[in-house]
């Protein structure tokens, strides 16, 4: 089909920040993930694990435990605050002040009505859970020793505690300590330190299991407040406990990046009455410490320092093998721009690429190197001028960055965080770069989802509250507010993509109930709505020329849609009638980008995390038997067989090591390929704990 | 390669009253492999335990009762199935003790054989040609038994095979000098006939043997005149044509019979590419046909033989890797191994490729050629007769054709003699001259060898630089050569030859050192080897300076920190050996010569003990120049001649070393050759630990090259196809 000329960039080191703890909400499916920035994100489980938003984080949050109740999401953490997030607007709703110290823990009972913190001044603050608000209603005992995790009694009438060497279990309705559990200290020279009982989980029969720092996961009767069991499982702590839905399974987290699962089973098949906790399985897909695990139905989902959510399905609950029943790793973010935005314009003078990185404390911008050689495939070309960075930008307040953009004409720089948002211009002229901030600017502009500018740079448009989208208009002079395009009825959802034409006519938005609108920037108002698919769209594009738009979603099913007719197009529903190769549909990782091949309006380019692909729609489409990866196949053939092997799918998978990367096309035929190794970022991650190998 | 192992005697036998016949009628397996069931002639059937040689069980009819058909063993029902007077099948299993209580059953037709295989039931094969299972033959005894055959039709042969689900009956019939092989399918019952083709002779086939490869049958039979044929009926398929197929067949092997035909003879197919072979005469020894030989197939080669004492009755039988075989008055049982053979094995290493390209276009004999008829030593007619119509058709032949050459060969004067082969070689075509090359030259060497006075250098050198001939085509031509001291004729065939055995190059090795210097001074040889020893010579007499540098000397080397300085009059005498060839040029070029032909050190070392110590000592010598030759780098090998390479001269010194190690350690005239060898040795070892740490040095190139790729930018051309 030709050659490119890839832009192989490897100088983006972004570095995720280590899961802290995790909520999974039976109910809706979805997993709420805290990471050590104070960032929450939302996993919606029902649509191949989609991170469908992402919550900033800020400064001084930093949150220690997450908490459903209903649907609404609170968080606790060491500022001692308690935080309830508007997860339609993607920031903190309100902070309450526990007066309490530091909190380590939040938990609800299992009705919804109460909350209940455990803080570091050793008393248990119960709240009342209101239509909008929580409020405070008493503490129980106050103990010495600060409370570090919690478990209600699913009838909530108990919790019980985990303190410094012991638990205890409270009687909600009196609020005094009616056991008190002894946690015995670790051996050697650890018997000094005090045991941390990092978590218990009370069960429904009043069975209390805690894991602690000396390595142990105990089983204890909460009745008589007798020890029944202990499993030694490590040398070093035990983080995490977490119990599936029907009580039958535990899973504890440890240092080590192991998990380790309990199961209540009967040790021998003919005294099935006698059961009793034991170890059965282990899993080792982290290696750091699991901080945060949550089994679900079918898997364990783990997460904690390496940075990645690892969803390990248990095999026995899958009949067949199926793309349910496939170890997921979830390393990057699912939408490329909510935490690192790369932006590439190609600047109308220079016709040098620009990058815009988005890191969640600065900006920086980057120029392109540039080769003037030509050379064979394979070949690597000398480099004429080496890549730049022309710009870092660090960001004012304690807020996040959530979204930035640069314009396509390289004059225009802006970023949002939850509380404000900024535009810069930007002027280059020989090689010197000035920057001036656009001070005033338009009041209803206060906080955006997404930013993105025209393609003429004379606009940009602001994603704000309830899904709509503020037009500005950009002078030389000033930014003044234009419109807010905003829908009459349905969703409310914040928009996590955006995206304008070409000629400026038409501006897409879609948002997390999976809407796509489509708006005429003319006339400003709602041109149409694409039909709502079941799957969130997780990237589109609108192709430059014939204005039909490309969205592909969350289950890699992938739809062309033209705006001006207002109908899929032909291609789409050969395609859809098709079906998608099985190879497409099994891959485990969202398309983050679209874009399109100025030089030939057939072809589409699409990535993701592994590889990126360009689909030639002037070219069969592949059915089930055809080989899929058929690039090897193709070089091995002659010039004359090769026509009849094509088909439209091309899929690149040279840049193996990379993991985030943007294919995007400039003039001359060129990709820009930003990669981030994994290993780049296990390499920074801190040494993991000291583990005794074999002859070493 | 094949090999017969020795063998045991099984048992005794009791010659029949008839010296004709055989006083085994049949041998089966049991379902134990190590047991044999031997049917006699009259009465008996034994099991023998063949690892023990002793019998297990012995089982007689009444007198008066005689057995028609071997014992067989039934793999279903574990039972022992024999038919006595044609019609009475008996059934008795290994407990019972007399055959006269056992099972008997009377049928209405006479049977020719019961046959059993493993996996199979028996089937009983009627004189008629019909065919019952054994099970529904049983239940109903009496019933009626139709005729396949026709009156004067009478089986011969028949023989069972089961293959995956299909069980055949294969037999063969005679009616009236007409041979034919009926294939009954069981299971659906399908009868095929096929009609064997007619042997010159007439003769009817003395033996057939039957096996499932590839799917096939395949059937191989002999006939008196020593002829192995095979067919081959697909396993499969054919089922339904009417009617009686001609049965293709393709010539396996002939076998030399010697005078008149075979009498007693059978072949049994082992594999592929094997046959044994008893009651055939072994092409060697001068008389009698009591032999169990192992031919190839494929090359047509007699593998391995044995002589059989006492008379062979032309059977044999072949189980699990032995074969049985009576004959005099016992039933030998000889293991036997076959191995994949092939034709680089046949002829040991190969020749060095660059010279046999530049050099010899000659082709190894074919064997076919060699074995059907075309044999020089006794041509047969029909190839003679049409050369003969060749030439005939060459009407400017003014020169007498090749047949009157030969006769000329026989009887006529050395200078016509020479004048005639001339005149035949240098007009000849190629295709011709194939032929007759081999013809001329194994006369010429017959005519020598029996009158001394007879040589013919001239002639016989034009015949081998027509590159036609092999040693192993006329093998007495080096030898005679080599008689007649005619060092030019030997070079040549050193030089052409591809195949000259390990015996014959050891035997030149040895008169071409033991030759006085001045006898082969006066001999003119092949100019380029010549011209190329010269080099060397004169390479080693420029005193070894080149471009101001002079190579560390070979003492130096040798040279340990522990090692006394050697004194410089003995430094002299090395520089002084150095330089002088041990040997005569002319006789270095014949050396030259052997050291490039081809061999296999197995098969070379046996005669080369045969050296004396001086001889070796002398070689040794010599090999040792032509390697400090080479090793000094100031002679640059002249590209396109002849020349010993130097992984030969060191192979050799490796074989004269092996061979005569004991001797030289004990002979004081080799110490300072050996101690040279040893630094010689050592200064391999040095070069080749230089090269391994050359070699570690590029593999960091190859590494550095890797850690390029992981800059933090670059630009790279990809392809999409």
């Amino acid at each position: 089909m030709g050659e490119f000329k890839v832009h192989r960039v490897r100088f983006f080191d972004y570095m995720p920040t280590a899961i802290r703890a995790m909520a999974f909400n039976a109910h809706t499916e979805r997993l709420a993930l805290a990471r050590m920035d104070g960032s929450v994100e939302i996993f919606n489980f029902t649509d191949h694990y989609f991170q469908e938003k992402v919550i900033p984080g800020k400064d001084s949050r930093s949150t220690e435990s997450l908490c459903w109740v209903g649907g609404r999401l609170f968080s606790a953490g060491l500022n001692g605050e308690i935080t309830e997030y508007d997860l339609e607007n993607l920031r903190p709703k309100y902070s309450l002040e526990a007066y309490g110290g530091p909190i380590w823990t939040i938990i609800s009972n299992t009705q919804g009505t109460q909350l209940a913190i455990g803080c570091e001044d050793g008393t248990v603050k119960l709240f009342e859970v209101l239509e909008e608000h929580i409020q405070f209603e008493r503490n129980l005992d106050r103990q010495k020793g600060r409370i570090i995790s919690l478990s209600w009694h699913p009838s909530g009438t108990h919790i019980a505690a985990g303190m410094m060497d012991m638990i205890r279990v409270f009687d909600v309705p009196t609020g005094h300590a009616v056991q008190r559990l002894l946690v015995d200290r670790g051996f050697g020279g650890s018997k000094s330190q005090e045991t941390v009982v990092w978590s218990v989980a009370f069960l429904s029969d009043h069975t209390v299991v805690s894991g602690d720092s000396a390595g142990k996961v105990q089983v204890w009767d909460g009745h008589t407040g007798t020890l029944v069991k202990t499993h030694l499982v490590t040398k070093w702590d035990v983080l995490a406990l977490s119990v599936s839905k029907d009580e039958s399974s535990v899973v504890a987290g440890t240092s080590e990046g192991t998990v380790i699962q309990f199961q209540f089973i009967a040790p021998t098949l003919h005294q099935q009455q006698d059961k009793e906790w034991v170890r059965t399985r282990t899993f080792k897909n982290h290696t750091h410490d699991v901080r945060a695990l949550a089994e679900i139905e079918t898997a364990i989902v783990s997460g904690g320092m390496d940075t990645h959510l690892v969803v390990r399905p248990l095999l026995e609950k899958f009949d067949e093998k199926s793309h349910a029943s496939g170890l997921r790793k979830i390393h990057f973010p699912h939408v490329s721009t909510e935490m690192a935005e790369i932006t590439l314009v190609s600047n109308c003078l220079k016709k040098a690429g620009l990058l815009l990185f988005q890191f969640p404390g600065q900006l920086e911008l980057w120029r392109l190197g540039d080769s003037d050689g030509h050379g064979k495939p394979g070949d690597r070309l000398p480099l004429k001028r080496k890549p730049e960075k022309l710009l870092l930008l660090k960001r004012k307040g304690e807020d996040h960055i959530c979204c930035s953009a640069l314009s396509s004409c390289g004059g225009w720089l802006a970023y949002s965080t939850v509380s404000c948002v900024r535009i810069y211009r930007l002027q280059t002229d020989n090689n010197n770069i000035s920057i001036t901030k656009v001070s005033k600017l338009p009041k209803a502009l206060r906080s955006a989802h997404q930013l993105c500018f025209s393609s003429d740079s004379s606009k940009m448009f602001a994603a704000s509250s309830q899904s709509s989208v503020l037009v500005i208009a950009l002078t030389q002079s000033e930014c003044k507010y234009v419109h807010t395009l905003k829908p009459k009825s349905g969703s409310r959802q914040p928009i996590h993509l955006m995206t304008t034409s070409v000629d400026g006519k038409w501006l897409a938005a879609a948002n997390s109930d999976c809407e796509i609108r489509v708006y005429n920037l003319q006339k400003l108002k709602l041109h149409c709505i694409v039909p709502v698919y079941g799957s969130c769209p997780s990237a589109m594009g609108i192709h430059p020329t014939t204005n039909n738009m490309t969205v592909v979603h969350a289950d890699q099913q992938l739809f062309e849609y033209s705006i001006v007719e207002k109908q899929y197009t032909d291609w789409s529903r050969k395609l859809q009638k098709q079906g998608l190769h099985n190879v497409w549909l099994d891959r485990d990782t969202p398309v983050t980008h679209v874009t399109f091949n100025p030089k030939n309006p057939n072809q589409v380019v699409l990535h993701d995390m592994h590889m990126f692909c360009i689909i030639d729609q002037s070219l069969p489409l592949p059915d089930q038997k055809t080989q899929f990866y058929n690039q090897m196949t193709l070089r091995s053939l002659s010039e004359q067989e090769r026509p009849s092997h094509l088909h439209a799918f091309k899929i690149c998978k040279t840049f193996q090591v990379s993991l985030l990367f943007l294919a995007s096309l400039l003039d001359d035929q060129s990709l820009v390929v930003v990669e981030r190794p994994l290993l780049a970022i296990t390499s920074q991650l801190p040494a993991p704990v000291r583990q005794k190998k074999f002859a070493t | 390669m094949a090999t017969l192992c020795e063998g045991f005697t099984l048992c005794g036998l009791v010659q029949t009253q008839n010296a004709s016949d055989s006083p085994i009628q049949g041998i089966e397996l049991d379902e134990d492999s190590d047991h044999a069931v031997v049917t006699d002639s009259t009465r008996s059937v034994t099991l023998y335990k063949v690892s023990d040689q002793k019998p297990l069980g012995s089982w007689t009819v009444k007198q008066g009762q005689l057995l028609t058909c071997p014992a067989v063993f039934n793999f279903q029902t574990k039972e022992y199935v024999v038919v006595s007077d044609n019609k009475v099948i008996r059934v008795w299993k290994d407990e019972d003790l007399n055959l006269d209580k056992a099972f008997k059953a009377t049928v209405t037709a006479d049977v020719w054989r019961v046959h059993s295989a493993p996996g199979g039931e028996p089937v009983v094969l009627f004189q008629r040609g019909a065919v019952r299972f054994l099970d529904s033959l049983l239940s109903a005894p009496q019933q009626p038994i139709e005729d396949v055959l026709s009156e004067e039709e009478v089986i011969r042969w028949s023989a069972s095979i089961v293959a995956e689900e299909q069980h055949f009956v294969l037999f063969t019939t005679e009616q009236n000098g007409e041979c034919c092989l009926y294939v009954q399918r069981l299971n659906p019952n399908t009868l095929q006939k096929y009609r064997l083709e007619r042997e010159d002779s007439g003769a009817s086939p003395l033996s057939f043997s039957a096996s499932l490869r590839d799917k096939h049958l395949n059937l191989l039979y002999l006939y008196p005149n020593g002829c192995v044929y095979q067919s081959v009926v697909a396993a499969r398929g054919y089922v339904g044509l009417e009617g009686v197929q001609d049965l293709p067949r393709s010539l396996r092997l002939r076998l030399p019979v010697g005078e008149g035909e075979l009498g007693a003879a059978s072949a049994v197919a082992l594999d592929e590419a094997h046959v044994a072979v008893v009651g055939v005469p072994h092409p060697s020894a001068r008389t009698g046909k009591d032999f169990l030989c192992i031919w190839n197939t494929n090359f047509q080669t007699l593998q391995a033989g044995k002589e059989m004492a006492g008379r062979i009755h032309g059977q044999v039988w072949c189980y699990l890797g032995k074969l049985f075989v009576p004959h005099g008055k016992a039933l030998s049982i000889i293991p036997y191994e076959c191995q994949k053979s092939s034709l680089a094995s046949a002829l040991g290493k190969l020749r060095h490729t660059g010279i046999a390209v530049s050099k010899s276009s000659v082709a190894v004999p074919s064997w076919n050629t060699l074995l059907h008829g075309d044999q020089p030593q006794g041509p047969t007619k029909i190839v003679e007769t049409r050369k003969s119509k060749l030439s005939r058709k060459s009407q400017s032949a003014q020169a007498l054709t090749v047949d009157q050459v030969l006769e000329l060969i026989k009887t006529g004067p050395v200078d016509e003699v020479q004048r005639e082969v001339e005149v035949l070689v240098s007009r000849g075509d190629a295709q011709d001259l194939q032929l007759s090359v081999g013809q001329l030259a194994c006369h010429l060497v017959a005519r020598s060898q029996a009158e001394t006075a007879f040589y013919t250098p001239v002639a016989l050198a034009q015949l081998v630089q027509t590159q036609f001939l092999c040693h192993s085509v006329c093998p007495g031509l080096l030898l005679l050569s080599l008689e007649h001291k005619d060092y030019f004729l030997c070079q040549l065939c050193l030089q052409l030859f591809p195949d000259i055995p390990e015996v014959v190059t050891c035997a030149c090795l040895k008169t071409f050192i033991s030759v006085p210097d001045g006898d082969v001074e006066m001999v003119s040889l092949e100019p380029d080897s010549v011209s190329f020893m010269e080099g060397l010579v004169a390479a080693g007499a420029r005193g070894g300076q080149q471009n101001g540098f002079s190579p560390p000397l070979f003492e130096e080397d040798s040279c340990d920190a522990n090692h006394q300085p050697k004194p410089p009059q003995d430094k002299k005498n090395h520089t002084l050996q150095l330089e002088a060839c041990p040997v005569g040029l002319h006789k270095a070029v014949l050396l030259n010569e052997v050291l490039q032909t081809p061999y296999s050190d197995n098969f070379l070392l046996p005669h080369l003990k045969d050296l004396d110590t001086q001889q070796v000592i002398l070689f040794l010598q010599y090999l040792q120049f032509v390697y400090l030759k080479y090793s000094q780098d100031v002679y640059t090998q002249t590209a396109g001649l002849r020349s010993p390479t130097m992984t030969q001269i060191i192979d050799w010194v490796c074989l004269l070393l092996d061979a005569h190690f004991t001797v030289l350690v004990m002979a004081p005239d080799a110490k300072g050759l050996l101690s040279n060898l040893q630094s010689f040795v050592k200064s391999q070892v040095k070069l080749f630990s230089e090269l391994g740490k050359i070699e570690s040095s590029l593999q960091e190139l190859h590494k550095m090259k890797l850690s390029k790729d992981i800059s933090q930018y670059s630009i790279e051309v990809i392809e999409l196809f």
